[in-house]
């Protein structure tokens, strides 16, 4: 917490706005988040950012381009069940915005994932909730419907 | 932009399998006195979670890191403590408990969070996906790593 104490004294710029450029390949979008500063800039941001849509994971990487194994399998599990629409935010970007989304989630790693603003873990946990099932019902209530559910359906 | 992805070469000898259905009559692993970060790990959930079994394993030799790292690791937890808990809980006991080594050194932790019924059921290590090389040129993990080495 020291650090961020420091980030928020070292930073006058107050009122940041945050960039956040619109990929040109489609609905899933980066954050380029180098313009916020102020620490609690960024726990508002954040604030902002999970509620805004439905399913959020920040990442290494994009996902067309995944910098970390981790990262990557939350990309697939997520494209397995056909979720296309979600936002990605690269942490990689900016290490302010990297601290702060670990402070917020009050999580040490990354990947982590948000639905519908409440956190669900990272890959281990998302990995565990795509093999025993509760994927598909988290989704469901996200008004999602997983492309396994429907491919389950067309088999039988 | 970091440079182009590589992939980490992973030693054909410390491959794991998918699943270790005997994972659980292996001998005890004794903690390795010249690595200090895998031994507190250890030390702290035993002492933490008083675990039926647990394992822990450094997988920094699979990611971009100097070899003798102790940055990257997989643990196995299975405790009667978990009974009950949502996953989400049961890591954040984990985390809690490590919360020192992931300030300091440790840049990835992969967690399995078992109770006894559920190990019994299925013993099985999950298997860390391919490193695609994230850690190179990350200065996150650079000063996690001198941290390590301190």
């Amino acid at each position: 917490m020291n650090s961020l104490i420091r980030n928020t004294a070292r930073c006058l710029r107050s009122g940041a706005a945050v960039y956040m450029p619109r990929q040109a390949d489609g609905r899933v979008w980066t954050s380029s988040a180098r313009f916020l500063c102020a620490a609690a800039d960024v726990q508002k941001a954040l604030g902002d950012i999970v509620q805004k849509d439905k399913v959020v994971v920040f990442m290494k990487g994009t996902p067309a381009q995944p910098m970390c194994g981790f990262s990557n399998a939350v990309v697939q599990i997520l494209r397995m069940h056909g979720v296309d629409d979600y936002a990605s935010y690269n942490v990689l970007e900016d290490s302010e915005f990297r601290e702060g989304v670990k402070a917020f989630s009050n999580w040490p790693t990354i990947p982590q994932v948000y639905f519908s603003g409440e956190f669900v873990g990272g890959c281990d946990i998302l990995l565990q909730m795509h093999q025993n099932g509760d994927l598909v019902e988290e989704l469901k209530k996200l008004g999602i419907s997983s492309s396994l559910l429907e491919a389950e359906k067309e088999s039988k | 932009m970091l440079p182009s992805v590589l992939r980490c070469v992973r030693p054909v000898s410390t491959s794991l399998s998918l699943s270790r259905p005997l994972a659980h009559f292996r001998p005890h692993m004794d903690p390795d006195p010249s690595r200090p970060v895998e031994r507190s790990i250890r030390t702290k959930l035993t002492d933490q979670l008083t675990p039926d079994h647990l394992e822990v394993h450094n997988e920094s030799h699979m990611h971009a890191v100097p070899p003798g790292s102790e940055s990257h690791f997989r643990v196995l937890v299975v405790s009667s403590q978990f009974e009950g808990l949502p996953l989400i809980k049961r890591h954040r006991m984990v985390n809690e408990a490590l919360k020192e080594e992931l300030s300091s050194c440790v840049h990835a932790l992969a967690i399995q969070a078992k109770t006894p019924e559920q190990w019994g059921s299925n013993p099985s290590l999950a298997k860390s996906p391919p490193c695609l090389g994230g850690s190179r040129g990350d200065h996150t993990v650079e000063e996690k790593l001198k941290a390590g080495r301190e």
